[in-house]
């Protein structure tokens, strides 16, 4: 089976600055992929990419979401034909209640074209996910992130990827700003929703810390240095960068890009390869 | 012949009369002396209403046009008609009606029977009954709710104590025209301690003339007592006359309790200028909620004159320019007692070149100790052909009040776009949706009716915005 979030070399740029500097990545449903790496490494800004963000420039390369042409929708559609995002820092939309707007977002995702999906049914399903993920239902009454703790932001956020129940997830430092309690929490309940979704939900983990991968097991991890996955590897790879930081990938990085200017092929060096396309 | 923006031959459906038989008395154009004495003559007034309307045609003669706000340059006072007695509100045909207007009532789903009187075609509306059936009990708590003109004829002593009292004719030059040449509008009268639970409403008095250009509402609220008024509707008011300008008293005594709401939306021709103004006395609380949509121009300033301790004053108002348009809302409070509390809400929106924005007067008397002002106003801009005035005045002349104002100008941001779209949402309807959202508070003070028609109005005023 081909995998459902193809990436292929993919560079972006933001301002004349270019960021990513040829991404390949394969992503199935069913699987957690954690995507590690220094801060500036270009995660944000894959996450954002693959979402739509009008801010940053694709300026190479190709993705492919379910065998279609991921780049050239709006960012509404990828959300409709099943992609999501949690945000690293949530905006806020004042005056307007998260129950509306969850209740918009559901019924684009799930196809009502003139009318929103029926209240009793959105209701329903809401109080469902509140459970699940064990959340207090007076978020509903209040504006979209609007006066929101960092934790309550995050829990709305993956509130949002309960209610949409995507194919792919990017979740974006979706642990960044929280304390130990908040991390549990809201891994969880991420835990949780991969559970129950049986094999149908795709997860891409972006994080900078491995802490939340105590609570995750990834299938795959990968390392993005200087906007390429120069790394990957299984979930011991995680620990190690644990123990040992991200001195060592900079360190073989060097080697490799030294190797490469004169080769131009596959380089290695220790467990840091590159393919020059 | 000259046309109106709306395509309609002004001279032939001046007023919305197809057939100049049906008059049973329409004034020459223009304004002076004669006209007026014709005016209170066909109203078969009292002389002091004479007198009054006299003297406030001195007034406006010699008053100068205002030099600020919006731009009056192409009101023309002589090519107007200032006064036209209908036989009933009848005579325009349906078939005559812009088909703008005709869709905009389509897509607002406005009755059949209501289109018809909003557009100035039918002469009944369908909840005459509901009215009677309100009316009586009104009546039962001593409650009055007529039209002005009426007021003049069957409770000529409570008119005459009040009329002209809070808005004299030497307020400022429109104020002075309202007060020469004024017809319809509403006169309330709540009695002490009475408490008016249903909102009451203009548009149920049927065959009134308070659609009219000129009308002059009185409202008078006794000590203890409480009344909320509506006006207006969302669906577009269709006229074919080019100027509204209406006058507003509100007297509001102790302990009582004023809320009047408006919502309007003149078709896009219409110079829209009213004087509305309030006096509260002790713990008493007026509110004032104001929408302005359609027009060419609105200046409006809600005021309230807090004359003694404990009186509060709100004023919301939401302003959307579109293409030509301009919107100069905005408030007044005049913190004449200490101990006296005021909020004012502005919330305006400009798009397509349209221009909208808060004017605004904070006025604290020596003395007015203990008071306490919050003004804020915020604008949202949704291109950048449009443009957002705020002009925030402050007379502080005490030094023990709290006076805050806040303002913000902002722009649809592209994050928040971004963000409603990843989530499925499109680009039109997101922006809708932060739009929505930026009128909330505001929107929530309305009549849930109301407010839904007005979130439905402006999402067609929306359409098109989005690239």
């Amino acid at each position: 089976m081909t995998a459902d979030l193809i990436v292929r070399d993919l560079h972006v740029a933001v301002e004349e600055k270019v960021i990513l500097k040829g991404v390949n990545l394969e992503l199935k449903k069913g699987e957690i992929h954690a995507l590690m790496g220094p801060n500036g490494s270009g995660k944000s800004t894959l996450a954002n990419v693959l979402m739509g963000n009008p801010f940053y420039q694709v300026i190479k390369g190709e993705v492919l979401f379910k065998g279609e042409d991921l780049l050239s929708m709006s960012p509404d559609e990828r959300a409709r034909k099943g992609l999501f995002i949690a945000f690293q820092y949530p905006v806020s939309i004042p005056g307007v209640s998260f129950a509306s707007f969850l209740r918009t977002a559901v019924s684009a995702r799930r196809g009502y074209e003139k009318e929103l999906m029926p209240i009793s049914e959105f209701q329903k399903l809401v109080r469902e996910k509140l459970g699940l993920l064990q959340l207090d239902p007076s978020i509903l009454t209040r504006y979209v992130n609007d006066g929101f703790s960092g934790g309550e932001k995050k829990r709305a956020e993956i509130l949002q990827l309960a209610m949409l129940e995507p194919e792919v997830a990017i979740l974006d430092e979706t642990d960044s700003g929280l304390d130990i309690d908040g991390v549990k929490v809201v891994a969880e309940g991420i835990q949780a929703l991969y559970e129950r979704s049986q094999g149908n939900l795709g997860i891409l983990l972006i994080t900078h810390y491995s802490r939340i991968l105590k609570y995750i097991r990834p299938h795959t991890v990968h390392v993005m240095f200087d906007g390429r996955l120069v790394v990957s590897g299984g979930p011991d790879l995680a620990e190690e960068l644990d123990a040992r930081g991200y001195d060592w990938i900079r360190e073989q990085y060097a080697v490799v890009t030294a190797e490469i200017q004169e080769t131009g092929a596959v380089r290695r060096a220790g467990k840091v390869f590159w393919v020059q396309h | 012949m000259a046309t109106n923006p709306l395509g309609i031959e002004l001279d032939q459906y001046k007023w919305g009369f197809r057939d100049p038989e049906r008059y049973v008395f329409k004034s020459r154009k223009g304004l002076d002396r004669e006209v007026v004495e014709m005016i209170s003559y066909m109203k078969e007034e009292p002389d002091w209403m004479r007198a009054f309307r006299l003297h406030s045609l001195e007034v406006f003669l010699k008053k100068p046009m205002p030099n600020w706000g919006a731009d009056l340059s192409e009101l023309d006072f002589n090519d107007i008609y200032y006064y036209v007695k209908p036989t009933e509100r009848q005579g325009r045909s349906w078939e005559e009606v812009p088909d703008y207007i005709k869709q905009t009532f389509d897509r607002l789903g406005i009755p059949e029977a209501e289109r018809k009187f909003l557009a100035g075609v039918g002469a009944q509306y369908e909840s005459e009954v509901v009215y009677h059936n309100l009316k009586e009990e009104w009546e039962k708590k001593g409650v009055i709710f007529v039209d002005t003109d009426t007021a003049v004829r069957e409770y000529p002593d409570l008119v005459r104590e009040y009329f002209g009292t809070v808005v004299p004719p030497e307020d400022n030059k429109f104020a002075a025209l309202n007060s020469a040449v004024w017809s319809g509008g509403s006169f309330i009268y709540v009695p002490e301690g009475v408490h008016v639970d249903i909102p009451l409403q203009a548009y149920f008095r049927i065959n009134a003339e308070n659609m009219g250009q000129f009308e002059r509402t009185l409202i008078i609220c006794e000590p203890g007592s409480s009344v909320h008024y509506v006006e207006g509707c969302t669906a577009p008011i269709y006229t074919t006359a080019s100027l509204h300008s209406a006058v507003v008293e509100i007297i509001v005594k102790e302990g009582a309790r004023c809320r009047y709401t408006t919502i309007q939306n003149w078709s896009k021709n219409v110079y829209n200028l009213v004087t509305k103004r309030a006096v509260a006395y002790r713990d008493a609380t007026m509110e004032w909620i104001d929408g302005n949509l359609g027009s060419k121009v609105t200046m409006k300033y809600p005021s309230v004159f807090m004359l003694e301790p404990g009186a509060k004053a709100e004023i919301l108002s939401i302003a959307f320019a579109g293409k030509g348009q301009h919107q100069d809302p905005g408030g007044k409070v005049v913190h004449a007692a200490p101990y006296t509390q005021s909020v004012i809400v502005s919330k305006s929106i400009a798009k397509d070149g349209g221009r909208a924005g808060y004017r605004g007067l904070v006025k604290v008397y020596p003395g007015a100790k203990g008071s306490k002002c919050a003004v804020r106003c915020d604008a949202l801009i949704l291109d950048e052909h449009s443009r957002s005035d705020t002009y925030p005045y402050m007379e502080i002349e005490e030094d023990e009040v709290a006076v805050t104002h806040e303002a913000t100008v902002s722009k649809v941001s592209d994050e928040q776009l971004f963000y409603l779209m990843a989530r499925g949402i499109k680009e039109n309807e997101a922006m809708n949706m932060i739009v929505r959202g930026f009128i909330e508070p505001v929107a929530k003070e309305l009549p849930l009716e109301y407010a839904v028609e007005l979130n439905r109005l402006i999402e067609l005023e929306m359409e098109g915005s989005v690239g």
